[in-house]
């Protein structure tokens, strides 16, 4: 019996080798037929609760399961197109803001998008039980910082009203001019009331709702199926208020963790657009395919962070000294391939222009240096490089080491460590100089100011300032944009001046996309309306 | 006999009670916890956190509680780092995976390793017996992260038929189980041409060569079984390694198995996950090593 079972399963097999190998059409050309894009996404959500997710791959998966007041725009940054509101209109002071819902939003089990489930969406972020990290997000309403914070349990407290049915109005903290932008962000979507309630409690962590076999969004798809470590595949919602108008059937996410294997599934034909893509597949695609290969401006910086508490590194000179002998362009062609040599923070915007102060100037490094007691690098002590195991951070530090040798004359040491043992260390400044790097969550150059201010969680330079936090304050009490970007400008002047971090590279993004795929542009965030992408199958030769 | 299982599974026991007991400590004194995030996560959120998952109780506290857990409810604890996941569930969820991608390597091990080890033995000194261990130096040499990507590459890309990743389609275990397999069946042949040439100069086989009897029925009847014997001993552990999982074959063919688990929840610190895993790691090598030994046992008489 056994040999005649293995026997029957070995000629199953061959049969399938047989039956695949007959069938030239490749998953992805399968995928575009059916009008599915399969998207390498890097890893898998944290979850498919919405408000307890924290990062940019989760944010993939959001953005097609729910949809927020407002919208992406599929190639304009700053454009805001009506999601599941009509219209969101600021008073005079750009204070309080007022949302009018569309009438004809549903959820996918049908139920109708109210005004309750966005009240009811920001009470359970910010409920101190639901423990949600990125409830901060929301401290721009009145109250909400206080309310997340236990110090009060009265809701009513938050500046959230509810007028009717389909429309409420959010009072801010202050006046906040770019407070659409801000709406486009996950933590501002709603949640169902009438699931979640069914399923737990408002502040229950763990909450069944988001089961996959539970999970009900507004968004333009919803979950189809759900296998860890394996893919997420959403499909079409019927009732999308604009399911019409979504070109796509729906989208596969696979998690794949290791982007030569991401690469190679491309090349196999196995996915449309990859998550990202290492140095050397850059360089080959360039010289073998380029017309797959995207290098777009992404919203972050790469950055060396300053142990301000340290010798010497509470110099000011030295820590401009070092910033200065970095050869960004160098090391933004050689080893980050296609990122761009900063000359500010923030990287610019339509809107915003960063100060230009940071410079490679190797004869007013020498000379900082020299004031600051160490000419020629003599009498400076051998401080440590903090890097991680992950991405190009060994190779940075190594060509950086080389730099501040020749430049300066200064010994640096490369200490490795393993990715949570490394954010231990930057997080409890237990370093002298730290590789790091930030990504706005939203486009304003407030994500990229805001944490350097004085007790910020995620400063980890022990640098404080009193002027700069001064020059922030001042800048949330004003409404017009272009005073608001000269006065955040003024603050990051007094940052770069102060050097407690030298940024090294504004971040591009680096990936392959299939030539079926339409209406995937350039934008900042990488966060693309899967509403406007279309899938257009290659002509027959 | 009895006595001996008995002996063993009580001596199995209390290796499964040292390992979870050492493994919750030691994933504790590692730096960090599992709320270490890139971005800080706020005193008070980390706060809420910690007292949901117990973390914020004193060491001693945390090891009865898991025990007790783990003892009376079976439970073996939820992810941190993912929103209401239990370790049971990736288990449930990866091992059937790792199990069958296991099978399919330790067939091809077997079915490549034995007969190669067996034939180099047996033409001891020859071009076959050296092309046998050339290959098997180059199985064991090679890591498999070499040897994936290149198989990946020169039969994935060629071949339409074969995927370079994935495991979706029915011939997607063949690239991670070839290579998987064939680093085992480098180590069964080293063994397997070991253990044979020992016992082809043994006496009883010279015996029957005397005797007339035909070499194939040699090898087949008298030399085979106590030849294996290292190789048997070998198969035990190598099989429940391999159906737990392997952390390199599952990320160079993004296979949803078992083995990128245990990397990635000590790089994030899950720790529940750690102990989960290395706990039901530990019970398949118990398992599989007790096989082994009682296949040891019916090979060779003297064990008896």
């Amino acid at each position: 019996m056994f040999p005649a079972e293995m026997l029957r399963q070995l000629t199953v097999s061959a049969l399938c080798v047989c039956l695949v190998a007959c069938e030239k059409e490749s998953q992805v050309d399968r995928a575009t037929r059916e009008g599915i894009l399969i998207m390498g996404n890097a890893n898998d959500p944290k979850s498919l609760d919405l408000q307890v997710v924290t990062g940019v791959l989760d944010s993939n998966v959001m953005r097609s399961l729910f949809e927020g007041l407002v919208q992406f725009h599929p190639s304009d940054d700053l454009a805001t197109p009506a999601g599941s509101a009509l219209e969101v209109t600021p008073d005079e002071t750009c204070t309080v803001w007022t949302v009018k819902l569309r009438q004809d939003a549903k959820w996918s089990d049908g139920h109708e998008v109210t005004a309750e489930d966005y009240a009811f969406a920001y009470e359970r972020i910010l409920t101190p039980d639901l423990a949600a990290k990125y409830a901060e997000m929301l401290y721009f309403v009145k109250g909400a910082e206080a309310f997340n914070k236990g110090e009060t349990k009265d809701f009513s407290t938050v500046g959230l009203n509810i007028i009717d049915k389909w429309t409420f109005t959010m009072t801010l903290r202050g006046p906040t001019p770019y407070f659409r932008e801000l709406l486009k962000h996950y933590t501002w979507y709603p949640v169902p009331k009438h699931v979640v309630l069914k399923h737990g409690t408002i502040g229950q962590i763990g909450n069944p709702w988001s089961k996959p076999a539970n999970h009900v969004g507004n968004g333009p798809f919803r979950i189809k199926s759900y296998r860890r470590t394996d893919h997420i595949e959403v499909e079409r919602n019927p009732y999308y208020w604009n399911a019409q108008n979504v070109p796509l059937n729906g989208i596969r996410f696979l998690p794949i963790n290791n982007p030569y294997t991401e690469a190679r599934m491309f090349r196999d034909g196995q996915i449309h657009v990859t998550y990202t893509a290492p140095a050397e597949v850059v360089d080959m695609m360039k010289k073998n395919h380029p017309s797959v290969l995207r290098q777009e401006p992404y919203f972050g910086t790469d950055l060396f962070r300053f142990n301000t508490t340290r010798k010497p590194m509470d110099d000011i000179k030295v820590r401009r000294a070092l910033s200065m002998t970095l050869d960004r362009q160098a090391l933004c062609e050689n080893v980050y391939r296609g990122y761009v040599p900063p000359y500010g923070l923030t990287p610019p915007t339509r809107g915003y222009q960063p100060p230009a102060d940071v410079k490679f100037d190797i004869a007013e490094a020498k000379k900082l240096f020299a004031e600051a007691g160490f000419p020629d690098g003599k009498g400076f002590p051998r401080l440590k490089l903090l890097v991680s195991s992950r991405e190009a951070a060994a190779t940075i530090g190594a060509a950086t080491q080389a730099m501040w040798r020749e430049h300066l004359g200064v010994e640096i040491e490369i200490e490795h460590k393993e990715w949570t043992a490394y954010l231990v260390a930057m997080q409890s400044l237990d370093f002298d100089i730290c590789s790091g790097g930030w990504i706005g969550d939203y486009i304003d150059p407030l994500t990229f100011l805001e944490m350097w201010s004085p007790g910020n969680g995620n400063n980890n330079t022990g640098w404080v300032s009193q002027p700069f936090a001064d020059k922030l304050a001042e800048s949330f009490q004003l409404t017009d944009p272009s005073e608001r970007y000269a006065k955040l400008k003024q603050a990051e002047q007094i940052l770069l001046a102060e050097a407690p971090m030298a940024p090294v590279a504004w971040r591009s993004k680096n990936y392959l996309i299939h030539p079926s795929v339409k209406g995937w542009n350039p934008l900042l965030l990488d966060c693309h309306p899967y509403t406007s992408v279309r899938l257009v199958p290659r002509k027959k030769d | 006999m009895f006595k001996l299982l008995l002996s063993r599974f009580f001596q199995g026991l209390m290796t499964l009670f040292i390992l979870v007991t050492l493994t919750f400590f030691l994933v504790r004194a590692m730096p960090g916890s599992p709320y270490t995030e890139e971005k800080a996560v706020p005193a008070h959120v980390l706060e809420r956190m910690k007292a949901y998952t117990g973390l914020d109780k004193p060491l001693p506290t945390q090891y009865v509680r898991y025990l007790k857990n783990l003892i009376i409810h079976q439970d073996l604890g939820d992810l941190i780092k993912k929103d209401g996941v239990k370790v049971s569930e990736v288990i449930r969820d990866s091992f059937p995976v790792s199990l069958a991608l296991g099978l399919a390597s330790m067939s091809i091990a077997l079915m490549v390793g034995i007969p190669a080890g067996v034939i180099a033995a047996v033409r001891k000194n020859t071009p076959v017996d050296f092309a046998c261990l050339s290959f098997a130096m180059l199985g064991i040499c090679l890591p498999s992260f070499v040897i994936g990507p290149l198989l990946a590459v020169f039969a994935g890309l060629r071949f339409e038929s074969i995927h370079v990743a994935g495991w979706s389609s029915p011939t997607d275990w063949m690239l991670p189980a070839v290579t998987l397999g064939m680093i085992n069946a480098a180590y069964l042949a080293r063994l397997s041409r070991g253990g044979m040439l020992d016992v082809l100069n043994q006496d009883y086989i010279r015996t029957a060569k005397a005797k007339g009897v035909p070499g194939y029925k040699i090898i087949m009847r008298h030399a085979l079984r106590g030849g294996l014997i290292p190789a048997v001993a070998f198969i035990g552990p190598a099989f429940a390694s391999m159906i737990s999982g392997s952390f390199v074959i599952e990320t160079i063919f993004q296979v949803p198995g078992m083995g990128q688990h245990f990397v990635n929840a000590a790089t994030d610190r899950e720790f529940f996950l750690i102990q989960g895993l290395v706990l039901f790691y530990g019970f398949l090598i118990v398992a599989a090593n007790l096989l082994a030994d009682l296949a040891q046992i019916a090979l060779n008489p003297r064990l008896r």
